[in-house]
């Protein structure tokens, strides 16, 4: 029992470690809770079933989900954010709540507003089936992928901040703005490449979502941007392996809160879980002490 | 090769600068005096594009770049050591001159001015891979003036090298800028510490409340009563 729930949760958690590298990477170079970033999520599901339903294969509906994903975060910071760059905080903050909304609205427009199960056709029947059995855990098919994929795209996102010349240019970005722009890099560009990367996660975790539990709704990313955006706290926000780390806790610890509590407390998990590290360790598991900031 | 016209910087509705001109020819070292809160990293923000001034011109190498961007400006020649020396703290070292030269595609030629750095500034090299910000004050100055140097700038901006530093180090930073020059690069180096500045400066601007009040060679500067009570702190 506790080693299943360890499976689920570890699983649910990896999918809120995918999401909170987004909110982390935003925040960390323009101090922004993107709050439309769950939306980003949904969108992945949602474009993934009009892509299969337009016929593509789909690894190649998933990977043109990411892609216009990634496009559409990009078009979200140039439209609402950047205009407010110069302007108060809250301004900023207000808009992104603002843009949450909207594309929930609009994805009903489209999709309309009842839950939608991921087209089974599509998928290889061996996914839902176990892959693997140990006495009374078992993992299924679609969990190792889910694993794989998200080890994968973790182990991809970190090479790419740690050893390219636009990750580091991300990285001096989140460090100082203004030294970063004295170097000559273009601000703005590497601003659509942090969202455009953190977009692309964000929406192979609602695929991935949409696919585990064989659904998908228009207002899917609001709570599951809750919680991810919990573990992006609980990680330290702005740090990349913060982000991956807190997911998987978050995950876990939802998992077995719901499994040993009560199972309605679970969404509560995620909350208690915010405003203890809020209260107790402001700086989350591996972030930087706040004061440092210049 | 640098001109300023009569330009006007604001923070929203402060006004910065009230009508700065000044020249910088090829080879120079030229110096901006002037207290607190005269304006003299506002000019050199306005020169490098992070502020943009309202009135007025800066052309560069015949070209106006008033209104141009820091990467344009950065990529003609233009680079800027800033107040507070503003490393990377939680870059490497050889990750802060890297940045350097951001705009650069010439592998062989970065290569070539990382070891120029490492040579310049010697103790930056055994500190390659730690972090920026675990570096001394001193070391930080060196590393912001290696990392400029990585960009090739024509024209190196520096804007307060000496902020903090002990009189030895000091000495030794100015040594460099004085090769700098020497090896090719115009240099226009901001100071509190007019003293030296004027000493190593082929001509100085003297810069109060958004004005410049005077200007001259070094020497003249140097000598001159006002700049001595006011700045030199002699009689
Ligand atoms: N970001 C800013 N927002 C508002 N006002 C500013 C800003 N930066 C500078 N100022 C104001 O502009 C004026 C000129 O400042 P500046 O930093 O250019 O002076 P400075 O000569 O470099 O002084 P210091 O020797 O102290 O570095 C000052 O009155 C300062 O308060
Ligand atoms: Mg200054």
């Amino acid at each position: 029992m506790l080693e299943q729930q360890l499976v689920n949760g570890f699983t649910l958690g990896l999918i809120y470690a995918l999401i909170a590298v987004g909110y982390t990477m935003v925040y960390g170079v323009i101090e922004l809770i993107n709050f439309a970033h769950g939306e980003i999520y949904m969108l992945g599901a949602f474009l993934t079933l009009s892509f299969i339903s337009m016929g593509l294969p789909l690894p190649l509906a998933v990977l043109l989900a990411m892609l216009a994903a990634a496009a559409i975060g990009v078009l979200l910071d140039i439209i609402a954010y950047r205009p407010l760059r110069e302007a108060p905080r809250l301004a900023a903050l207000i808009t992104a709540i603002g843009m949450s909304i909207f594309l929930q609205n609009l994805a009903m427009i489209i999709w309309g507003s009842r839950p939608m199960p991921f087209p089974k056709q599509a998928l290889p029947a061996f996914f839902s089936e176990p892959a693997l059995t140990f006495s009374d855990v078992t993992i299924s098919w679609m969990q190792i992928i889910i694993y794989a994929v998200a080890l994968l795209l973790m182990v991809g996102l970190n090479l790419i901040i740690t050893r390219t010349r636009v990750g580091t240019a991300m990285r001096a970005l989140a460090q100082n703005q203004t030294a970063a722009s004295l170097m000559g890099i273009n601000v703005n560009r590497v601003i659509s490449f942090t969202f455009a990367l953190g977009s692309a996660m964000g929406a192979m975790a609602g695929i991935m979502v949409s696919m585990y539990y064989n659904t998908m709704y228009p207002t899917m990313g609001y709570l599951a941007g809750v919680k991810a955006f919990a573990a992006a706290v609980l990680g330290g926000i702005g740090s990349v392996p913060g982000a991956m780390l807190g997911g998987v806790v978050l995950g876990i610890a939802e998992t077995l809160g719901a499994g040993y509590v009560s199972s309605p407390y679970r969404d509560g998990v995620a909350y208690a879980v915010m405003i203890l590290v809020i209260i107790f360790r402001p700086s989350g598991l591996l972030g930087r002490a706040v004061t440092e900031k210049a | 090769m640098l001109e300023l016209t009569a330009i006007e910087t604001f923070y929203g509705n402060i006004q910065a600068l009230k009508g700065v001109s000044l020249k910088v020819a090829q080879g120079e070292i030229v110096t901006l005096i002037g207290a607190n809160g005269a304006g003299k990293s506002t000019t050199l923000m306005s020169i490098s594009g992070v502020v943009h001034p309202r009135k007025g011109s800066i052309a560069f190498m015949g070209e106006d770049i008033t209104a141009s961007t820091t990467e344009r400006i950065v990529s003609m020649g233009i680079t800027q050591v800033p107040e507070g020396r503003m490393i990377f703290p939680r870059l490497t070292v050889r990750e802060n001159l890297l940045m350097g030269a951001y705009l650069r595609k010439d592998k062989a030629g970065i290569r070539e001015d990382e070891e120029h750095a490492y040579a310049l500034f010697p103790v930056l090299r055994e500190r390659r891979s730690q972090m920026g910000g675990t570096l001394s004050g001193g070391e930080q100055q060196m590393l912001a003036i290696g990392r400029a140097l990585m960009a090739r700038p024509k024209l190196l901006l520096l804007d307060e090298p000496s902020l903090g530093l002990a009189p030895l180090v000091v000495e030794n930073i100015f040594e460099i800028i004085v090769q700098i020059n020497k090896d090719g690069v115009t240099v226009m180096l901001v100071e509190q510490n007019a003293q030296m500045a004027l000493q190593i400066a082929h001509r100085g601007y003297v810069l109060e409340t958004g004005h410049v009040t005077l200007e001259g060679p070094g020497k003249e500067l140097l000598s001159n009563p006002k700049v001595r009570s006011a700045y030199l702190g002699l009689d």
